[in-house]
């Protein structure tokens, strides 16, 4: 069955989206899920680097069963619109891991919607995004994190950064939180800013040139969406590919 | 080795240095004291190149160059180097890191070839050891959690690294117990205290000199100097106080 017509912008997941680029993508895009199901105490993992010169979409589920673990980390750089959902469930005691960094230019919107459902007891969930753009970019993250009636002692962490290198360019965060359980942990938390310039004239100081100290004060930024995952040649991967997108921005 | 001449510097619209003139030979270490708000910190900033410090009128000349021409770091590949007063946090980037991007930017300025992994931390091991501070420091995030004291060391370790011609020190004793204090003295002996090196030491107290003798002392006050004597002006100072040397 194909999904008659696109969302709108009064949709709240599409709120900030590029209605233009989903139309050039096509009403049929949206019915293309990704479906996972993590058995009870399997451990997956999934690293990937997103975008490219068209727009494209990416929708992911996750069923996460009894005490399993799942990891999803991404490097959104494309250069046309790019978006990444993830609807995650996870049952008793499971975790998920989400990093993602949103880096470009260009006017282009890239964003991560992830809507994670603690549906049982002891489940834990930890999502951390940093956004870098410049040239009217716009990089968001929207978050919802749902936890049942019975999902007592959930644990759930959400931290998003967004970095502007320039005026014009900018950062959506939209954290939306459902509690219904008493006895749980739900922190979120939500900055954007600009490069640190004393951190910056503090490296040229000592050498560095300006796209140099720019490009290790980006890197250190976006580093921590990325400290979870342990595979260092997929982090490395994830890193060279956001650095790699860094060329010719703003300085 | 550096000449400054009738330099006139701004911080928003106003004016802080006032026709400052100094000139520091190679071989020398000269020492600048003054009260607060005469403009030593502003000075420092100047010859760094910070941004949001306008020279209005004079000039600065580092071996022979217009030092105020240049970049930050294109300064500091020409042998600047600038000691922080407050050492800057950068979260997410080791020491070793930093140094080794920063040495080999400033090698590959000057044209030369950069340093390998090993070669750079053995360097860097040497340097650390001078300023009795341990490797596993420099492997730590720049500046993040170091105490006052550490990062003025680390200061040091970072200048012994970069080599400099000409270090500019704002203030590098400040934060410093006795003990640091004599070991990042005797670390700006033995990094900078050679006959084709000069320093710019501004400090507030004596006790830095007892350790790192100066040729000269100057008195900045008022964002120009008004005295320049042997290493007995500094202790003039320390016993009489500002208003009475300048009277």
């Amino acid at each position: 069955m194909t999904t008659a017509t696109l969302p709108t912008r009064r949709d709240e997941a599409w709120r900030y989206a590029d209605m233009d680029a989903l139309a050039r993508l096509g009403a049929g895009a949206l019915d293309v899920w990704k479906e996972i199901a993590l058995a009870p105490g399997e451990v997956r993992r999934h690293a990937m680097v997103v975008g490219s010169a068209a727009p494209e979409l990416h929708r992911i589920r996750l069923d996460i069963g009894e005490g399993a673990r799942a990891e999803l980390f991404v490097t959104n750089a494309g250069s046309d619109y790019t978006r990444v959902e993830v609807e995650v469930r996870l049952a008793r005691g499971a975790h998920f891991e989400f990093g993602g960094v949103t880096i470009g230019g260009a006017g282009v919107t890239r964003e991560f919607v992830t809507q994670v459902v603690h549906a049982e007891p002891e489940a834990t969930s930890n999502q951390t995004i940093r956004a870098v753009h410049w040239a009217g970019a716009t990089g968001n993250f929207l978050g919802e994190i749902k936890v049942a009636r019975h999902a007592q002692k959930t644990d759930a962490a959400q931290d998003f950064k967004g970095l502007l290198l320039e005026a014009g360019a900018s950062a959506n965060a939209v954290p939306q939180l459902e509690i219904f359980a008493d006895d749980v942990k739900c922190a979120h938390g939500a900055t954007v800013g600009a490069l640190d310039e004393a951190a910056r004239f503090y490296m040229m100081a000592r050498g560095l040139d300006p796209q140099a100290a720019q490009r290790l004060l980006v890197q250190a930024f976006i580093g921590d969406a990325f400290v979870a995952l342990e595979d260092e040649a997929e982090r490395e991967t994830l890193l060279d590919a956001a650095v790699a997108a860094l060329e010719g921005a703003k300085l | 080795m550096l000449e400054i001449t009738n330099l006139h510097a701004s911080v928003g619209d106003k004016p802080i240095l006032k026709g400052l003139t100094l000139s520091v030979p190679a071989g020398e270490i000269h020492a600048i004291m003054g009260p607060n708000g005469a403009g030593k910190s502003t000075l420092s900033n100047v010859l760094g190149g910070k941004p949001g410090y306008e020279v209005t009128a004079g000039s600065v000349t580092f071996r022979g160059e217009d030092l105020l021409a240049l970049d930050p770091h294109e300064r500091a590949a020409k042998g600047l180097f600038l000691g922080f007063q407050y050492p800057v946090e950068i979260p997410g980037v080791s020491n070793v890191q930093f140094l080794r991007e920063a040495l080999n930017s400033q090698r590959k300025a000057r044209g030369e070839e950069p340093l390998s992994g090993g070669e750079f931390l053995k360097l860097a091991k040497e340097k650390a050891g001078l300023l009795k501070m341990d490797m596993e420091m420099l492997k730590r995030q720049v500046n993040v959690g170091f105490s006052g004291g550490e990062k003025k060391r680390a200061e040091m370790v970072q200048m012994g690294i970069l080599d400099p011609a000409f270090a500019v020190l704002d203030e590098t004793d400040s934060g410093l117990d006795i003990d640091a204090l004599r070991i990042v003295g005797a670390g700006i002996n033995a990094i900078m205290r050679s006959p084709d090196k000069a320093v710019l030491l501004i400090t507030h107290y004596q006790r830095l000199l007892d350790v790192v003798a100066p040729d000269k002392v100057s008195i900045l006050a008022g964002g120009r100097i008004v005295e320049t004597g042997g290493p007995e002006l500094a202790l003039r100072l320390e016993a009489e106080g500002y208003d009475s040397v300048m009277a």
